[in-house]
């Protein structure tokens, strides 16, 4: 490449670097800390000057009280993350299917009503959910977590797959029926094959959503044994001492598995309500 | 079949439904069933509680509370705002056809892929006053004794629009991304064959197609840094002495000191912020869906 080209794209090359260090400088911070010796966790060195796996080796062996119950709340976190993807499916795919292949009456209400708990910050319903949680007798269980993601879940399922369901040609459906088909059959041979790919998107996000989740889990689970991995990290800031590299190591244990699994289904996680709707 | 269909006429006592009917009605009971009991009821009872004259005085007398919708204004407008502009900004670099650009937008996405708790208190701990790596470094290259980041409010704010920013910024620059794709790149030739300068290209070509999905994703950012509680609850978790609190932590707060029903005051204190964005939204978007 010549100087002059070289000059020419400098800018670009300095916006690419501002944006790379922008990202990056969180993330690298968390992972030298969490590859601290665990007395050595003050932060004075951009390349630290000792590495040890010696946090991770703690928390995968239960050896520190702040992380004896890791597998479990990894247990737990796995447990609420799947059945949230798997009951949120379900209760779109009854839902979308009911609406807009079976043309339920009044449909559209649904639809409308179902974008509105979309958009309205989760944050805010936290307090009304919690204290229902309490009245049903879910608090302190996985249930509550399931049932609550799925409630923020579905929503969002069913917007997006009334968008992607539009795009199916009806006469298919009608196809079906002059062959004979029930609404069942039309689900199972029609819909579904036809949708897949918007299901692993719905599966994804909602699994993602329910790991993630920090608020809800650290209003609805107490005792540390019922708790996420979300909620058991945010334990860690009560204490003054904080065992900041154990929390960090603890953090990215964390981070790896939702992280994958989104880069891994990127290609079907962008689109959904916002690229679709902002697009227009 | 045929079993099916005469089960299915037998099934409802007065009126006979068809079998579509049934289903439609069957299918969609899952959703109104967690609609009713997770939605509806907590809504109603939490608003029941939430409404009473004392509440509300409780709220209004707390001096907390005027702190914290200062709070709120400026990191809504201030956090949104910014990022979209940069959003709009680096959506221009992220669409050039370089390979190491497109390489680069993988790692960009990071922030929004990870969870926020790690990358949150990795921050925190960043900006720890006395061992975090912002102050020690600042120390050791240029001997500043550095700022309390977290135990001040105003830069406790800061911290927290920049962390929120972080967090949602490669969101809105792929959102954005996509609609400067949308544009005819035609357009973009004829206007150099005019002779039309950047600005000119900016002005009369990508502004006028970006318009309508820029504000709409200023509205539905403005509606979810409203919610957005990670980054100010796990940064200074409302601190020092509640003076970084925002409408989206309060009723937290209060829940906390017990106070169940001044927290939904609190919570329905956001809604004459959030009920119009959401309702101009849904036009929207519901227009969107019927094209």
């Amino acid at each position: 490449m010549t100087v002059t080209r070289f000059l020419e794209r400098l800018p670009l090359y300095l916006v690419g670097l501002a944006v790379a260090l922008w990202t990056l400088l969180p993330i690298y911070h968390l992972l030298i800390i969490a590859l601290s010796p665990p007395d050595k966790a003050v932060a004075g060195d951009i390349i630290p000057q000792a590495v040890t796996l010696q946090n991770f080796v703690t928390i995968l062996g239960s050896r520190h009280n702040l992380v004896q119950n890791f597998w479990t709340q990894l247990w737990n976190s796995t447990l609420i993350a799947v059945v949230t993807a798997v009951l949120t499916l379900v209760v779109g795919i009854g839902a979308n299917f009911s609406i807009s292949r079976l043309r339920l009456p009044g449909g559209r209400i649904v639809t409308n009503i179902a974008l509105l708990t979309y958009l309205i910050p989760a944050a805010f319903l936290a307090l009304p959910m919690y204290r229902t949680m309490g009245q049903y007798g879910f608090l302190d269980k996985p249930w509550s977590m399931i049932f609550a993601m799925v409630t923020l879940a579905a929503p969002y399922a069913i917007w997006v797959m009334n968008q992607a369901s539009a795009k199916l040609p009806y006469e298919l459906d009608e196809a079906a029926r002059i062959d004979g088909a029930t609404p069942l059959q039309i689900l199972r041979f029609v819909y579904l094959p036809l949708m897949a790919p918007t299901m692993v998107a719905i599966g994804i996000y909602a699994l993602l959503l329910a790991w993630n989740e920090y608020l809800y889990a650290f209003l609805m689970l107490s005792t540390e044994r019922q708790l996420t991995l979300a909620p058991a990290l945010g334990i860690f800031l009560a204490f003054d001492d904080a065992p900041w590299a154990l929390m960090m190591a603890a953090g990215a244990l964390y981070a790896l598995p939702p992280t994958l699994v989104y880069y891994l289904f990127r290609r079907y996680m962008v689109g959904g309500l916002t690229a679709g709707a902002v697009k227009g | 079949m045929t079993a099916v269909t005469m089960d299915m006429a037998a099934a409802p006592p007065r009126k006979r439904m068809s079998e579509e009917m049934f289903w439609a009605i069957a299918l969609i009971v899952p959703y109104v069933v967690v609609f009713a009991f997770f939605v509806v009821y907590p809504v109603g009872y939490g608003f029941w509680l939430g409404s009473g004259a004392a509440s509300f005085k409780k709220l209004f007398q707390d001096p907390i509370f005027v702190t914290t919708l200062w709070n709120t204004a400026i990191f809504v407008l201030v956090a949104v705002n910014l990022k979209m502009v940069v959003a709009l900004g680096l959506s221009a670099f992220f669409i050039l056809e370089f390979r190491w650009i497109r390489w680069l937008s993988v790692v960009f996405i990071l922030a929004w892929a990870m969870p926020s708790i790690p990358s949150i208190l990795s921050i925190r701990w960043m900006f720890n006053p006395e061992w975090g790596m912002v102050n020690n470094l600042l120390f050791k290259w240029f001997q500043i004794e550095g700022p309390g980041w977290l135990t001040e409010r105003h830069y406790g704010l800061m911290l927290a629009i920049l962390v929120h920013i972080w967090k949602s910024l490669p969101f809105w620059t792929l959102i954005l991304v996509a609609a400067r794709l949308a544009i005819p790149r035609d357009l973009y030739e004829s206007a150099d064959v005019d002779g039309a300068t950047r600005w000119q290209r900016f002005r009369f070509i990508t502004w006028p197609a970006m318009r309508a999905p820029y504000l709409t994703s200023v509205l539905l950012s403005s509606i979810w840094t409203l919610g957005d509680f990670n980054s100010i609850y796990l940064l200074t978790g409302g601190g020092p002495n509640d003076s970084t609190q925002v409408l989206a932590t309060l009723g937290v707060r209060y829940l906390r000191i017990d106070q169940f029903d001044v927290g939904m005051a609190a919570v329905i204190c956001a809604m004459p912020a959030i009920l119009p964005m959401v309702f101009f939204l849904m036009k929207r978007l519901s227009k969107v869906d019927e094209a």
